[in-house]
């Protein structure tokens, strides 16, 4: 594809003789939302840690816009600053506050003006409802505030794209949609975005096309309402199925 | 006891006072550089530089300090490296913290989660900028404990340095006990002046540790 953004070449990731990614070939286009799914233990944090060299890979290629993503190469650091990632556990420096997290990065490593970046933080800080937390320490915000610091503070480095790994595991119920509501919003905007994640709904709704992940290679990759309405494979259907809920009560009466 | 002898002797404790306290600090200040160098190696297991200092932590730690004081004062010289007693008092002192600091310091980096790291490397940081802005500042306030406990530790190692005849606390002491019969009132200053030396940097101690533990990271 001419313009993909970000393309994964038939990638091998192996932790010892276990291999975990098969030969994974996929690419994003810019303004696209992916979402990957796939059983738990599959591999998906495993391919986004891949995609920005946090894990290293056995075969294959992984380039943004050209430029190979290797581990070890001087370039690494330039390449990590152009792609996003926001962890499933809170990942939030403790020792700085909301906006000194955010600062950071920008300021030491892209050098860029501090009281520009300070106003652009804040407008985001506002956007996404965590204007008043900017002094506050990490330990002082809920779950659902600090994903929305940490996302605030991978758009402030000014991505290309941003990868999210099931960023609404760790939370309570009531503040996922807080989380996801932001996420929805950057789709609108047309960001780039490769979104892990275990809310079939949510996926349904944000994302351009759907990769299913199993046994460490793409099953079916489909547009959303193909995946959910005619899944092709009989393990996307059996997959999809673990998140139906057979209503107890009508097997209660027909027992009757 | 005589006050008189104790008024005539309160510079000279005076000036030892300052000495010791200057050789102290001096050496605590090298074992703090040689600390952190030997825990970021062993935290990033760099090959071979890693054996060294585990090698060196091991003799370091197992060797008495009036052992590597007289290594420093009578063996360099026969080796043809010229010595004078400060600069020995000095560099005994930072070979036995170096190692106490890289100690203190290695289980503060070690209990920095690994996601911390992740996270600024995800961020476009490099090694030295992860370990300087994230890794370092957390790491420091867990083993600030230790640390305490080692200044205070090293504070009062110097007083072997009068072995390798450096004029502190310890060298008057004896030197005045020696000379006249002024036994209780030479202790009596010995005493005053390592607890003046001592329990400010007790309580400061034990201050700092009580601001960072209330300022508690944790998530
Ligand atoms: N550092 C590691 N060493 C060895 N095996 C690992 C390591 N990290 C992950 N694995 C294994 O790789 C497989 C894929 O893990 P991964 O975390 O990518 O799965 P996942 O699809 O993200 O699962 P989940 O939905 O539960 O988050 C798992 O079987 C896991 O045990
Ligand atoms: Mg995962």
């Amino acid at each position: 594809m001419a313009d993909a953004l970000l393309t994964i070449d038939n990638i091998v990731k192996r932790f010892g003789d276990n291999t975990i990614l098969d030969g994974i070939s996929f690419s994003v286009k810019k303004s696209e939302v992916i979402v990957i799914v796939g059983p738990s233990g599959c591999g998906k944090s495993t391919l986004l840690r891949c995609i920005n060299a946090l894990e290293p890979i056995q075969d294959g290629k992984i380039t943004l816009d050209g430029e190979v993503i290797e581990r070890n190469s001087k370039t690494l650091p330039l390449l990590r600053q152009r792609i996003g990632m926001v962890f499933q556990s809170y990942d939030l420096f403790p020792h700085l506050t909301v906006l000194d997290n955010i600062l950071l990065a920008p300021c030491k490593v892209q050098k860029r003006d501090k009281e520009e970046v300070k106003q652009e933080a804040m407008s985001l800080l506002e956007r996404v409802g965590l204007k008043e937390k900017a002094k506050s320490y990490p330990r002082e915000l809920s779950g659902g505030q600090k994903q929305r610091v940490a996302i605030v503070r991978a758009l402030c480095m000014h991505p290309e794209i941003l990868l999210f790994d099931e960023v609404t595991a760790a939370l309570d119920p009531e503040m996922v949609r807080e989380v996801l509501d932001v996420m929805l919003d950057l789709a609108k905007q047309g960001r780039t975005m490769l979104i892990v994640t275990h809310e079939m709904q949510f996926a349904r709704a944000i994302a351009d096309r759907i990769i299913f992940l199993d046994n460490g290679k793409i099953v079916e990759e489909a547009t959303p309402d193909e995946f959910f309405d005619n899944p092709k494979t009989e393990r996307a259907k059996q997959f999809l199925n673990t998140f139906e809920f057979d209503s107890v009560r009508a097997k209660k009466e027909l027992a009757e | 006891m005589d006050l008189n002898a104790i008024a005539e002797y309160l510079p000279l404790f005076g000036e030892a006072a300052l000495l010791t306290v200057k050789l102290g600090i001096l050496g605590i200040i090298f074992s703090i550089i040689i600390g952190l160098i030997c825990a970021v190696v062993q935290y990033y297991k760099v090959p071979v530089i890693r054996r060294i200092v585990s090698v060196y932590i091991e003799i370091s730690r197992n060797t008495p300090l009036l052992v590597q004081l007289f290594f420093i004062y009578y063996g360099l010289p026969k080796v043809g490296i010229p010595t004078d007693a400060e600069t020995c008092g000095i560099a005994g002192l930072a070979f036995l913290g170096g190692s106490y600091m890289a100690e203190a310091f290695r289980s503060g980096l070690e209990s920095v989660d690994k996601i911390q790291t992740e996270s600024a490397y995800s961020l476009g940081m490099n090694k030295m900028q992860t370990m300087r802005y994230v890794i370092l500042p957390q790491a420091i306030s867990v083993s600030i404990p230790a640390f305490v406990a080692n200044v205070i530790f090293l504070m009062k190692e110097t007083s072997v340095f009068s072995a390798i005849s450096l004029l502190d606390l310890m060298f008057m002491a004896k030197d005045l006990m020696g000379m006249y019969n002024d036994t209780v009132e030479a202790l009596c200053l010995l005493v005053g002046f390592y607890l003046i030396i001592l329990l400010p940097i007790s309580i400061v101690g034990t201050i700092v540790e009580r601001r960072v533990r209330r300022a508690g990271f944790g998530s």
